[in-house]
């Protein structure tokens, strides 16, 4: 009794998969072509694909949505936390986006070099070429020609501090790295226990707050000339200039008096998760650390001692100050940002991507509610920006006496950049500097 | 089943044959587990097993900045439970994709790329097995081999296969298929799965249907069955514990597939395991939400895999009985 209607299901089940298979086939031969997009007289798709994903990817959506309503393009934005292996095997299997945004300078130029990216338009260039700083369009051009713009950026390099702590130890905002020193060392007599605290672990990218650091280091102590030469390669890791900032570094990561606040000795920086610090930073067990703006987003989650959520302000529980530069008066920061490369010729991608370069977009980004995100736009009225962190962000990207440079591992060769991390992570665990140096350099040698 | 179709005796008694195999085989595996230390050894091992998850439920119920401070077995000292991770990752929006959107996704994913792989590799495993062409074994070989195939391997050129195609030289290799990333994402997406389960797929059914007695198949064609009518009334409803086993493999993979989820879908489209690896956040501040979005996910995995856990436990025992 019990068999037979199961049999007739098996049967049915596989009647119908067989015609759907069928009409599946059927699909795929009867309509090729439909993927080439809107004619230009219809409603028109764009998709763009980044590596945003979650209240980011919501806020993207948000910034554009008003624009692409008025002009009739529908926006399709895929986010994948994974874009920047995914897209590699996108550009080679030929199954590409409208627009992709790229995270790193580096994975933007190896899709410049593979061919399928296509320079901007007329209206695009000069749109680039009035909103961004010669820096900024140094990341996009190739031969002489812009093949994208930059949208969002951030700034790293913050040290994070509690206003209130600071009063009551004495001590003011430090103007020079030997001055967070000193600072470090007088909260530490002080309190008697670390004031420092920092986590690299980051999954497959453990190491890389370490490596951002030491870029901020670099930058601020040699220059902006030997950063560059020193992430083209030219400079090489072992350079007296590298490894004065690794001492530098040193100074207080590797300063077993200094680190690691809240959390162990200086070997647990790499197991500490690089969001958790915040945790300790409102429990006040932590006193200082450097991390970008967006660690602003982790306190949210967090408790201060007693008991509510920290309130992050110049007045507040939480503040954060630009790490003070090695040699005064440097106005240089370490940044990173998104850029976005159009990879057909289409009417809909290149109106698209000119408004993405353009000033109002990068207004209406950051003034979507509670977005983390600002731009290097100089078009950006940083007034309407409501965070002060971000604003004051804002007007350092803005200030027309600021060296901006992409975080170096990011700009770096991928091989570097993992060697780079790794290292930083061997750092930690008590390898030398020059061993370290010597085994990122050797990264280089074999790329 | 076959008793009403083709021969009734020679069914019967294969049946009662194959019942009396799996008995013992119950009987012998019976006998020795239930010593006393077996027993002990088996709950302490799954007491083990369980604790993770265990810890895993716990935490999904718990204050986000309480995850954040304390383990989760101190909530039997310090009960404060809440639903709050629960509803924030319902409520969560992914760039214009919600959870319960994506858990549907999945549904759709999930189904046709079950049904389709089991479809052509029962039909596949029947002729390897039952019908003689030239070359047989070398084509079942190669099919077979496909399985040392690494999936990262295949994802480049199924991509161009779904957009330009191939072109070495002025040699066109494959055609593309001119599926987009946004309106055809369901297809494409089906269309891997498939191709992805077929060798292992029909290699477990060959395996199986080909232990199928061949008095039976004899006894059938002697009644006059053709192919069609020996394989939907006597390999289908014999092989159903081993494709009802294949079905929870295929299904739990697929469902907890990521890499291909994000790679061939897109938009809207995303499978669950890609919305709940962007529960987090970018910088990895709203991970709290995890350990609910996880329980979420797994609920469906969970009602189907105790739903044909019968058919599990016969197909294996079954395929290890017969000779």
């Amino acid at each position: 009794m019990l068999r037979s209607p199961l049999r007739k299901r098996v049967t049915a089940t596989v009647a119908l998969a067989a015609i759907s298979t069928l009409a599946l086939a059927g699909c795929t031969t009867a309509n090729p072509g439909t993927s080439t997009g809107g004619s230009a007289s219809g409603p028109q798709t764009v998709t763009i694909y980044g590596p945003d994903t979650g209240t980011e990817a919501t806020e993207l959506n948000a910034s554009w949505a008003t624009w692409a309503k008025d002009n009739k393009i529908t926006i399709t934005y895929s986010g994948d936390a994974n874009f920047t292996t995914n897209i590699a095997t996108k550009i080679q299997g030929s199954d590409l986006p409208d627009i992709g945004m790229f995270p790193q300078p580096g994975l933007l130029s190896a899709a410049i070099a593979s061919g399928k990216v296509s320079p901007l338009s007329s209206a695009t260039t000069a749109s680039v070429k009035n909103n961004f700083s010669a820096d900024w369009q140094g990341y996009v051009s190739s031969g002489g020609k812009l093949y994208a713009t930059p949208l969002d950026a951030n700034v790293k390099g913050y040290v994070w501090y509690s206003p209130a702590d600071f009063k009551k130890w004495g001590i003011t905002v430090p103007t020079t790295y030997a001055e967070l020193v000193t600072d470090i060392q007088t909260i530490q007599s002080k309190t008697g226990k670390a004031p420092w605290c920092a986590g690299f672990s980051s999954g497959t990218a453990s190491g890389w707050p370490g490596a951002d650091f030491l870029a901020e280091v670099v930058l601020s102590s040699a220059g902006a000339s030997t950063y560059d030469a020193w992430v083209k390669g030219t400079t090489k890791f072992t350079d007296p200039a590298i490894d004065k900032s690794f001492t530098l570094l040193g100074q207080i990561l590797k300063n077993p008096k200094f680190v690691n606040a809240g959390f162990g000795n200086v070997s647990s920086i790499n197991s500490t998760k690089f969001g958790d610090v915040a945790t300790k930073l409102a429990n006040g067990s932590c006193a200082l650390t450097n991390q970008a703006t967006f660690l602003e987003a982790s306190f949210a989650t967090t408790k201060t001692k007693a008991g509510a959520i920290p309130k992050v302000g110049p007045d507040g529980d939480i503040w954060a100050f630009p790490l003070p530069s090695v040699t005064a008066g440097s106005n240089a920061v370490v940044g990173g940002g998104d850029f976005a490369a159009g990879f057909n010729s289409k009417s809909a991608t290149q109106k698209v991507m000119t408004y993405l370069s353009s000033a109002a977009w990068a207004n209406s980004l950051i003034t979507v509610k509670n977005a983390s995100f600002i731009s290097a736009n100089k078009g950006v009225d940083a007034t309407k920006e409501a965070d002060p962190l971000l604003q004051s962000a804002i007007k350092t990207l803005q200030d027309p006496n600021t060296t901006f440079r992409f975080g170096a591992d990011d700009a770096m060769p991928s091989v570097v950049e993992n060697a780079f991390w790794k290292g930083m992570v061997g750092w930690v665990n008590g390898q030398s500097s020059a061993a370290v140096e010597a085994q990122i350099q050797a990264s280089r040698a074999s790329n | 089943m076959i008793a009403t179709d083709v021969d009734p005796r020679s069914a019967r008694k294969v049946a009662a044959a194959t019942r009396r195999a799996e008995s013992n085989a119950f009987k012998n595996a019976k006998n020795r587990l239930t010593s006393r230390g077996a027993t002990i050894a088996a709950i302490v091992i799954a007491v083990l097993w369980t604790i993770p998850t265990f810890g895993l439920f716990v935490t999904s119920f718990r204050p986000p900045a309480d995850i954040n401070t304390s383990g989760w077995w101190t909530v039997f000292a310090n009960p404060a439970l809440t639903i709050s991770n629960y509803v924030n990752t319902l409520n969560f929006d992914d760039g214009g994709i919600s959870v319960g959107q994506s858990f549907l996704n999945s549904l759709v994913i999930v189904i046709p790329a079950t049904v389709f792989p089991i479809v052509i590799a029962a039909l596949a495993a029947y002729g390897f097995a039952w019908i003689n062409f030239r070359g047989k074994n070398l084509l079942f070989i190669l099919v077979f081999s496909l399985q040392i195939v690494p999936i990262q391997v295949a994802i480049s050129p199924l991509l161009s296969l779904f957009s330009t195609g191939l072109t070495i030289g002025n040699w066109a290799v494959f055609p593309g298929l001119n599926l987009n990333s946004v309106a055809d994402s369901f297809a494409r997406i089906w269309i891997s799965h498939t191709m992805f389960a077929l060798p292992l797929a029909i290699f477990l059914l060959h395996n199986f249907i080909s232990a199928i007695p061949a008095d039976i198949m004899e006894a059938a064609r002697v009644d006059g069955a053709g192919h069609g009518q020996i394989f939907l009334r006597i390999v289908l409803p014999l092989s159903t514990p081993a494709i009802a086993s294949f079905a929870i493999l295929q299904f739990l993979w697929v469902w907890n597939d990521l890499l291909v989820g994000t790679i061939f879908t897109s938009g809207g489209n995303f499978p669950i395991t890609k919305v709940i690896t962007d529960l987090a956040g970018n910088f990895g501040q709203s991970w709290y939400l995890l350990s609910a979005g996880s329980f979420l996910a797994i609920i469906l995995p969970l009602i189907v895999f105790f739903a044909l856990q019968r058919f599990f436990v016969r197909g294996l025992l079954a395929g290890a009985t017969k000779g």
